[in-house]
């Protein structure tokens, strides 16, 4: 019911939405900053400092958009959206990209009339246990109670998990995280679902984070990506290449250190022209020269966004899992800068 | 006669006995406990199942204050001080303190602004909440008030006050020309010169005319962003609300029906319901590239939401008023507003005391829902920001218990001050 009051509105919001919708790149240039959606707070993704300067992976890609756009990886408004409000938001002009780990999924791209421009997580549905419950393997779960978010996939994800795999469960409907957590760690329930990244990061912020692990099955495709609004093309083509040359210079090894080195030139071609040395990729989308230089300097190539925000060797402790390069065995795969 | 018991009685005492203390069950506190704890046998297992939890509750609370880490970094490093010992992490106040209070986003160096803001309002309040103690002079400050206290807190020219401020006057000179003549004329000739006057003012370039540094309404939050919409919409909300109820009960079936219709479709939706409204399909209704102010928007509808229940409760104390009193004030040969200025309203107001109140405590806490829109009130500020850093993630207690308090101390001082003006306006003989 929420949910068709919230498409309903979206429909609306697509009609006015084509009238808004012309060269955003000419607004954000006029306007001198990127107006850039966030969440209002998620652990490692998104959340302002003690200095209220937002920081975050998240926010890592806004910040390299802005720097791509405008040269200033400081010239961005970030506009805090909620679950509620985010696809609002972009679709009625209010911002110009959002990058709020938000699931690219068909519905969102068609018929919300949104462009997904990539994936700078790929996320999925996990289970967290504790240590003492001696289970290794979500399939060893039957009878278990289960904490989950009611009114989200994940709730439907689990119900298909455990049916296709001819298990009983008893689900615990929470409505929030914190809720989440302090049921879970009551002991109201033996198991607690949601996306891995969420579930680290809860796990994280526990006394003892050692006593609980997290299952290695994943149950379910969370693909969460920047998008912008469907209809201007070629702003859409600015943030998906900067997306990409953040992914690209991991995989060339271009990073925030050796950057200033590299643009000086180099013997591989393709770094040549991602950093605007060679060739004339950046007047191709309507930017500078230096502009894929600049998205990078902006706070470091992916990987270096990752380590510094979700990785290891933060609180939250991520591995990169499916987010490493194609190389090392992940999902990461930028199409060639030529 | 007078001899004749002498036989009879063996001993006659002739000193007075020196006066002896009561029992010791009779007396200070274990005749006090005997009375009110422990006078029957049910009391007394009551008393100890109290006895036990208040215990319970203590000790399990007070290590946790007395014991609370006041300075650390982050909660890990509360943690590793505590060293598996109970204590709250109270460092994440201190280190967030202003952010709660502010918002994450008001510059640090104008938090002066705000503040004097804040103390201003109590200068402005004292008049009107305590009539007799203070000058009625004092009351030209408070009508000033709205002025000094938006252009402290949101900055910029300080020819926009002044400019509405001078509307408000100009329409005040042009109501009091007509109203003699009827209500209606001045009433309305009043609004037209008012909004003349800002139509005209609007015109005047005021960019950087005597400014002091604005600060755009999406930086407000905190307890800051509670107070003010707190502060407005209540103090809104109440004439709207007596003219709602007057309106309600009018005659004239025009405006009885556009104020029935008005509060009984407010009534009929959530407070959250109009909240969405104002943040996310008014951007819809306007034309592209207009910038409504958000915090302008959501008083509106905080404000309409008040004005309805308002209504609604001085409509009861209109109702609970004697027929006799509407009749006296016809015989007197009073008008229309004079005999609801000088009779009826004020009888009806003090009737409606507690559920005015009522309403502006419960309005005063419903502004936490602004954070569901995106709003970085005390609650969104902890929600968000604080709970969603590296740092801070898993602190529930400290920060929420810290927000209850907040709003405890506020809502406590509201609910003592009308229980004293009650007192103080209790003319009859009950």
């Amino acid at each position: 019911m929420k949910k068709s009051v919230i498409l309903g509105a979206l429909t609306v919001a697509g009609l006015a939405a084509g009238a808004a919708g012309a060269a955003t790149l000419d607004d954000v240039k006029a306007r001198g900053k990127l107006n850039c959606g966030v969440t209002t707070g998620l652990v490692g993704f998104a959340a302002p400092d003690a200095n209220g300067e937002w920081d975050g992976f998240d926010v890592g890609v806004c910040r390299a958009v802005a720097a791509a756009v405008l040269g200033d990886p400081a010239a961005v408004e970030f506009v805090p959206t909620t679950g509620k409000t985010r696809f609002t938001a972009l679709a009625s002009g209010e911002i110009d990209m959002l990058a709020r780990n938000t699931t690219w999924t068909f519905s969102r791209d068609t018929d919300l009339k949104f462009d997904f421009v990539g994936v700078n997580y790929y996320d999925g549905q996990g289970f967290m246990v504790p240590k003492a419950l001696g289970v290794s393997s979500a399939k060893e779960l039957d009878g278990a109670t289960v904490c989950i978010q009611t009114g989200t996939t994940t709730e439907l994800n689990l119900a298909d998990f455990f049916r296709s795999n001819n298990m009983e469960y008893t689900p615990v409907p929470i409505e929030t995280n914190a809720e989440a957590q302090q049921q879970y760690l009551a002991g109201a329930c033996d198991v607690y679902t949601t996306d891995a990244s969420g579930l680290a990061a809860t796990r994280a912020a526990f006394e003892a984070p050692g006593d609980h692990v997290v299952l290695p099955e994943i149950v379910s495709k969370e693909p969460l990506g920047p998008l912008v609004r469907h209809g201007d093309n070629d702003w859409g083509d600015i943030v998906r290449w900067t997306l990409n040359a953040l992914i690209a210079a991991e995989e060339l090894g271009v990073t925030s250190a050796n950057i200033e080195e590299l643009s000086a030139g180099t013997d591989n071609p393709e770094i040549n022209r991602l950093l605007g040395t060679e060739g004339n990729l950046g007047e191709m989308i309507g930017l500078d020269a230096g502009w894929g230089k600049a998205a990078i300097a902006a706070g470091g190539n992916y990987g270096e966004l990752f380590e510094k925000n979700i990785g290891e060797n933060t609180p939250i402790a991520l591995s990169r899992g499916l987010n490493a390069q194609w190389t090392d065995g992940g999902l990461l795969y930028a199409p060639p800068f030529r | 006669m007078s001899d004749t018991h002498q036989h009879s009685i063996r001993f006659v005492r002739e000193s007075m006995l020196p006066e002896q203390e009561p029992p010791a069950t009779e007396r200070g506190v274990i005749k006090w406990m005997r009375e009110n704890m422990f006078s029957n046998i049910p009391n007394g297992i009551l008393t100890l199942i109290a006895l036990y939890a208040v215990y319970a509750i203590l000790s399990g609370l007070l290590p946790w204050l007395l014991n609370g880490i006041w300075d650390a970094p982050s909660i890990r490093a509360c943690r590793e001080i505590l060293d598996g010992q109970t204590g709250g992490c109270f460092a994440v106040l201190t280190e967030r303190w202003n952010q709660l209070l502010f918002g994450f986003k008001y510059p640090n160096h104008l938090y002066w602004r705000p503040t004097v803001a804040f103390v201003l309002l109590f200068v402005a309040i004292a008049p009107v909440l305590f009539y007799n103690t203070f000058p009625r002079q004092m009351l030209i400050f408070t009508a000033l008030y709205p002025f000094v206290a938006y252009w402290l807190i949101w900055g910029g020219s300080i020819l926009v006050p002044i400019f509405a401020l001078v509307g408000f006057g100009v329409g005040y000179i042009v109501y009091s020309k007509y109203v003699a003549q009827s209500f209606a004329m001045g009433f309305f000739g009043g609004i037209a010169g008012a909004l003349v006057t800002w139509w005209l003012t609007g015109m005047i370039p005021v960019e950087g005319v005597l400014a002091m540094e604005a600060v755009p309404s999406r930086d407000m939050g905190g307890f800051m962003l509670n107070l003010i919409l707190g502060t407005v919409c209540v103090s809104l909300s109440i004439p709207f609300g007596i003219a709602l109820a007057l309106g309600r009960q009018s005659d004239m079936p025009f405006i009885k029906w556009i104020c029935v219709v008005f509060i009984e479709f407010i009534r009929g939706v959530p407070l959250i319901t109009l909240l969405f409204v104002a943040s996310v399909v008014l951007a819809y209704f306007l034309p592209p590239g207009t910038n409504f102010d958000l915090i302008l928007r959501v008083i509106i509808m905080i404000t309409m939401f008040a004005s309805a229940y308002i209504a609604e409760v001085i409509r009861g104390g209109l109702a609970a008023l004697p027929k006799g009193q509407y009749e006296a004030a016809d015989s007197l040969g009073l008008d229309y507003a004079q005999s609801m200025r000088l009779i009826i309203l004020p009888q009806a107001l003090k009737i409606s005391i507690p559920g005015i109140v009522n309403v502006a405590v419960g309005l005063f806490k419903d502004t936490t829902l602004v954070s569901v829109i995106s709003m970085f009130d005390l609650v969104g500020m902890i929600r968000g920001p604080i709970l969603a850093s590296t740092e801070w993630n898993g602190v529930y207690w400290e920060l929420l218990g810290f927000a209850s308090f907040l709003f405890f101390i506020t809502c406590y001082g509201i609910s003592q001050y009308s229980q004293w003006l009650e007192r103080q306006l209790n003319t009859d003989h009950r």
